[in-house]
């Protein structure tokens, strides 16, 4: 039997073009070594160090047991991990190799293209989630806040997830690929020591804890913090970060090119 | 399909400098031209990847820019190179694309027919170029498109690879798929094509069926070529 190459022509159903890109981004990644180091050893690396070792306790992580502090902390790091340097450096290589080009003339569409990618940085945060949940439970870590808290983390993960996807989504649009996996790897390691990831903005000199505290770090990790060491929704955080991502996201709608 | 005074520049020269031709529906039709001629440019301003400095363009009746999304899954595009990820399987990758169409080709035919199932599990940076290419037109044609877009199609295929590919946009047409491609290699023009536009310095300077143009025959399509192309360059 011959095939009949008779048009018929059409879009698949947007949450399918959608489920099938986030699948296929999820499977890339997996298979990409570095970035499983950059999503799960260092932040699962990091978590083991200050909460199992005791370095945690000579470390500015502020007043409490060393593990309580940490684990938020490492969670906000996840996040920064998944969403932005990882999403950047995938989507810089994507337009360099001409991937992007390809998918701008299939039907997927920009808000397929968006939501896929989202999509596929959500399913990775989960499983980072888990294990380092899993880990800080099992190195004794003792939340507070109970519902609260729960919807705080939550909450800071997707207001997180969505301004650092646009700074990655801005950055590997205007840089080329090789600048945005050195500016993405660079801005991982200035905010992780310099942007209140790691380190409570109060620990901080006073001069520049201002500047600090505007950062999306500074209020990704804080509000994780406040949400599982103080058990209050950080709608203060949230609002920051839903400001930059609404900038960042602007900025990336003006910039993007399907080239 | 309709190019009316297409104008595109990038900076201050123009790649494509009041181009204008029409493509009629379920024919082969030709771009030939020197490099940097303008064939890329006006092909991917159908595409919608170049926008128009002046001039309009129309494929299917819509507007490949402002009418992007609905017109997409009406067009098949083989890119020049690239255009998948180093590290999908050839497969993997036909099978993501084929799921962005509502009715896709059946996969293993079309598997059988490009000569794709020793490599489908091949990482894509692994491919050999003539793979890469028959992976690149399985990506085009397998939405079941209108209209076929071809960027040299069969560089760096051995000579059975090109038959093949022949054979299958000759089978396109047949069943009513528009073909626009691109090449350098007059041969299969001649061949092909219902309609050969040559363009050059970003402007058509001859169109015609490949009959009229070699006066029926009586020179071939390469002479024609060399001649129209060296007169334009002086």
């Amino acid at each position: 039997m011959s095939t009949t190459y008779v048009p018929r022509p059409g879009s698949a159903p947007w949450h399918r073009k959608v489920y099938s890109h986030a699948v296929m981004e999820f499977r890339l990644l997996l298979r990409n070594g570095e970035q499983l180091l950059l999503a799960l050893v260092i932040p699962l690396g990091l978590l083991l160090l200050l909460g199992g070792t005791g370095l945690g306790d000579r470390l500015p992580l502020g007043d409490g047991p060393a593990v309580d502090l940490a684990v938020p902390r490492v969670l906000a790091l996840a996040v920064l991990s998944t969403s932005f340097t990882s999403l950047a450096i995938a989507t810089g290589f994507e337009r360099r190799y001409g991937v992007i080009k390809r998918l701008g003339a299939s039907p997927l569409s920009r808000t397929g293209l968006l939501a896929g990618k989202i999509g596929s940085v959500l399913a990775i945060q989960v499983i980072q989630l888990a294990v380092l949940i899993g880990a800080g439970f099992a190195l004794g870590w003792n939340p507070v806040g109970g519902a609260a808290a729960v919807f705080g983390v939550l909450l800071m993960v997707l207001c997180g997830t969505a301004a650092f996807a646009s700074l990655g989504l801005l950055m590997a649009g205007v840089l080329r690929a090789e600048a945005t996996l050195a500016a993405a790897n660079l801005l991982y390691l200035l905010l992780l020591v310099g942007g209140a990831i790691m380190t409570p903005v109060e620990e901080y000199p006073e001069g520049l804890q201002g500047v600090v505290r505007l950062l999306p770090s500074a209020a990704l990790a804080n509000g994780l913090a406040n949400s599982t060491l103080e058990g209050v929704v950080p709608w203060a955080a949230a609002l920051s970060l839903a400001l930059w991502a609404g900038v960042l996201g602007y900025l990336v709608s003006r910039t993007f090119r399907w080239d | 399909m309709e190019i009316d005074n297409l104008v595109v520049r990038y900076g201050e020269k123009a790649a494509v400098d009041g181009l204008s031709l029409t493509v009629t529906g379920g024919t082969v039709t030709s771009v030939l031209g020197p490099n940097g001629a303008g064939k890329t440019t006006t092909v991917e301003s159908c595409e919608g990847f170049r926008r128009p400095d002046s001039g309009q363009v129309r494929v299917l009746g819509l507007d490949p820019i402002a009418d992007h999304d609905k017109l997409m899954p009406r067009i098949g595009v083989m890119l020049q190179e690239g255009g998948a990820w180093s590290g999908v399987r050839a497969l993997e990758m036909l099978r993501y694309v084929a799921s962005l169409h509502v009715h896709p080709l059946d996969l293993p035919a079309l598997i059988e027919r490009l000569d794709l199932g020793t490599c489908g599990r091949t990482p894509y940076r692994r491919l050999s170029g003539g793979q890469k290419q028959r992976l690149s037109l399985a990506m085009a044609i397998v939405g079941r498109p209108e209209i076929v877009f071809l960027d040299e199609p069969t560089t760096g295929l051995d000579p059975h690879g090109r038959r093949e590919i022949w054979q299958l946009i000759r089978d396109l047409r047949d069943d009513g798929v528009t073909v626009v491609l691109t090449t350098h290699a007059m041969d299969e023009a001649e061949q092909l094509s219902d309609q050969v536009h040559v363009v050059s310095a970003g402007k058509v300077i001859a169109s015609g069926t490949p009959d009229v143009l070699t006066e029926h025959g009586a020179k071939s399509l390469e002479d024609v070529y060399l001649a129209l192309t060296a007169r334009e360059s002086k």
